[in-house]
């Protein structure tokens, strides 16, 4: 029994040894849901594919996927680094801290960590500004909904989604100044039953236009069970809804890894905060579908201006849902505002949770 | 022929010592099978799910502050579930005792102290043990069912724990992300080796636990009561004992070890306060409480097993590119073999043949 028990050992050391041999540069990726979750974590591992696409040998792209964020990420993390990785790529706001941890010990691994905010000498962080593609969708709601109000399913009160409630209620405000927004919260990235009540609460309540920033596909699935038109998150939802789905914000994280692992090859990668949007590509918009075709030309052109940067959708004079004034005419809200967003525009019908 | 199962007169000693041998055994096999199928080399899955992680001192590491919160939960709940208590609740009490035991360094975050460290570990520990005491009191007053009662209270404390780190205790310089500020140098749980890891004190904390337990238990009139109580609650009351008291000590006991594993890991591995501080630890510990036979020494084992399983299914994933979501039917199938070898201790396999109703022999 010894004996076996040692062979096979030996043989597990050898067929391992037998596979490191190989000098390719490994990127390594952390997930904090599944890869198959049809939002967030989707979108990361198909730009991880475009990424190994892109290298092919010369890289290997292995990842952990349901990850929780906590004791278990700083591990995860840890065990990329220890394990010859060069690049590792943590795709989670919760793995900020853990990130940060572990790359002090590491000072020789490369990380780089979405959503968050910390930096260090061998940490970047990155992030889209997803808001651009909210304002987008909120002149489409504007247009398309009669009774004037749309049902947001929010995930965590962070800034964040926060900017993403404002951007779409301003949108829908630019073609409809009375447009008014319910938001329910969830608290949760990815919890498709619960998403699914708030969207038949949202409905009951008499909006007739749904959008969400959580990651699943049930409230798109609902929102053709009741015939109303909604919007994908993170990924192109349209299978979930092939009559619903006006677009969706895909989130197009490939062209953004390719760059940074020939970064890293060439040697000329450096710490940064990346906040990148349509222009460069990290963001796209999903065919506009189940539209008259003047929305969709008004949807393509705030598309193309917000891309070229003619059109920044917060764009005063924007009031604050207590009525004061945040931005004068013309003024236009800094990066530093946005990313620290805890306030609500006026015609939010909703308290933000403190 | 038909395969029965018959009640044994006694438990058997010899099938209590080898179930979990067989079920380990059974496991490797069935896993083994499941590896092949997926076109996985099943020798090199089975390496990076038991032995990789304890081939490197820093994995050991990893294993201990996986398996801490655990086998202090699930030995406070072994107590518990002796006594005829069933307190499923350890994962809000956990919650709890890390925000109780966290007052100091966020609320009085400028203070520096040697006392700092002590004074959380009690107000941690407090905290479990006073919101364990909930389920008890309506237990022992209103007649509650403590199963419902306990479980609901974990949603509480959980939503509890949200609304704090998002509001009162947000750091006020994060940005408005929902975090609490850092504890300073005088909150964190030293590691036991910082050369070599990061495995904190709360091992330490796991092993005199479980001694403490396991000697309460086997030697101390209190471990007796528990027993006898858990037994038959009539008996208990002829001995003098009192259910009532019982209840009381059963969730105090247990919502304090829960509470301790709250605050260590927040003290110890995290350093802050966030919306989730646990992936589930209060109710993983109920399965390493029957994994371990309500044995403090049995459930230490299995706390350290199950800790292996998710860092050998991490592993896994990693050098094999086996899925998570196989990893996670791995350890199902582990738990799941384990408590149907336990049959074994109680019946006896008999194979009978059809025209003899009594022969044949034991097979087993």
């Amino acid at each position: 029994m010894k004996n076996a028990l040692l062979t096979l050992t030996a043989a597990a050391v050898l067929s391992l040894a037998a596979g490191a041999a190989q000098a390719a540069t490994k990127i390594c990726f952390v997930y904090v849901g599944s890869k198959t979750d049809g939002g967030w974590t989707q979108a990361h591992d198909i730009g991880r594919q475009e990424l190994q696409n892109h290298f092919g040998d010369k890289i290997e792209t292995p990842y952990l996927e349901n990850v929780a964020e906590g004791p278990d990420a700083e591990r995860a993390i840890e065990r990329f680094a220890r394990s010859g990785c060069e690049l590792v790529f943590t795709t989670s706001f919760g793995f900020m801290d853990p990130t940060l941890k572990v790359a002090k010990k590491f000072p020789k691994v490369k990380f780089e960590h979405a959503t968050g905010y910390k930096t260090a000498e061998n940490v970047t962080s990155y992030n889209s500004r997803f808001y651009q593609g909210r304002y987008i969708q909120g002149q489409i709601a504007g247009k398309m909904s009669e009774a004037g109000v749309a049902g947001y399913i929010a995930s965590f009160p962070i800034p964040e989604v926060v900017q993403g409630i404002n951007a779409f209620l301003l949108g829908a405000q630019s073609v409809n100044p009375d447009f008014e927004i319910k938001v329910v919260w969830v608290n949760s990235w990815f919890d498709a039953g619960k998403e699914a009540d708030a969207a038949k609460a949202l409905i009951d309540q008499g909006v007739d236009i749904l959008t969400q920033h959580t990651d699943s596909t049930a409230p798109i699935q609902v929102a053709a069970e009741r015939g109303i038109k909604a919007f994908g998150q993170a990924s192109d939802m349209i299978d979930a809804g092939p009559e619903t789905q006006l677009t969706a914000i895909v989130d197009t994280w490939g062209a953004y890894y390719i760059k940074r692992t020939e970064a890293l090859m060439d040697g000329t990668w450096k710490t940064q905060s990346t906040w990148d949007g349509l222009a460069d590509g990290i963001l796209q918009m999903a065919p506009y579908t189940n539209m008259p075709d003047d929305v969709k030309q008004m949807a393509m052109e705030t598309e193309a201006k917000v891309a070229k940067g003619e059109l920044h959708p917060f764009t005063g004079p924007i009031t604050k849902q207590d009525g004061t004034e945040w931005l004068k005419a013309n003024e236009v809200a800094d990066d530093g505002t946005l990313l620290g967003m805890n306030f609500y525009v006026a015609g939010v019908d909703d308290q933000l949770p403190q | 022929m038909r395969i029965e199962l018959e009640r044994r007169p006694a438990h058997s000693a010899l099938f209590s010592a080898l179930s979990p041998f067989i079920a380990l055994g059974l496991t490797v096999i069935a896993g083994a099978i499941i590896f092949t199928i997926m076109g996985k080399n099943p020798v090199a899955a089975l390496y990076s799910f038991f032995i990789e992680p304890l081939t490197e001192v820093w994995s050991l590491h990893e294993l201990a502050i996986k398996a801490a919160p655990l086998i202090l939960i699930a030995v406070g709940l072994s107590v518990c579930f002796r006594s005829n208590n069933w307190n499923i609740g350890a994962e809000g009490q956990f919650v709890i005792g890390a925000i109780s035991g966290s007052i100091i360094p966020i609320v009085f975050y400028e203070w520096h102290s040697v006392l700092v460290l002590p004074l959380m570990i009690v107000m941690g520990m407090a905290g479990g043990a006073l919101y364990a005491a909930i389920p008890a009191l309506l237990k022992t007053r209103f007649n509650t069912n403590e199963i419902l009662s306990s479980l609901m209270l974990v949603y509480v404390a959980q939503l509890f724990l949200d609304w704090l780190v998002r509001g009162p205790w947000r750091n006020p310089e994060g940005f408005n992300f929902p975090e609490t500020r850092d504890f300073n140098a005088s909150a964190i749980l030293p590691e036991i080796l910082p050369a070599s890891g990061r495995a904190n004190f709360g091992f330490v904390f796991a092993i005199i636990a479980t001694l403490l337990t396991w000697f309460m238990m086997r030697h101390m009139l209190k471990g007796f009561e528990v027993s006898v109580l858990g037994q038959s609650a009539r008996a208990g009351r002829f001995a003098g004992f009192s259910a009532n008291r019982m209840v009381f000590f059963a969730f105090l006991f247990s919502g304090a070890l829960a509470g301790l594993a709250g605050i260590s890991e927040v003290s110890g591995a995290i350093n802050e306060l966030q919306p989730v501080i646990s992936p589930g630890y209060g109710f993983t510990a109920i399965i390493v409480a029957f994994l371990g036979r309500l044995n403090p020494l049995g459930i230490f084992a299995a706390g350290l097993i199950l800790a292996l399983t998710y860092l050998g299914g991490e592993a896994a994933q990693i050098s094999i590119g086996l899925p998570d979501k196989i990893a996670r039917v791995f350890q199902g199938m582990l738990l799941f073999f384990v408590l149907a070898c336990d049959t074994l201790i109680h019946y006896r396999v008999r194979i009978k043949s059809a025209v003899h109703a009594n022969a044949a022999g034991e097979g087993a």
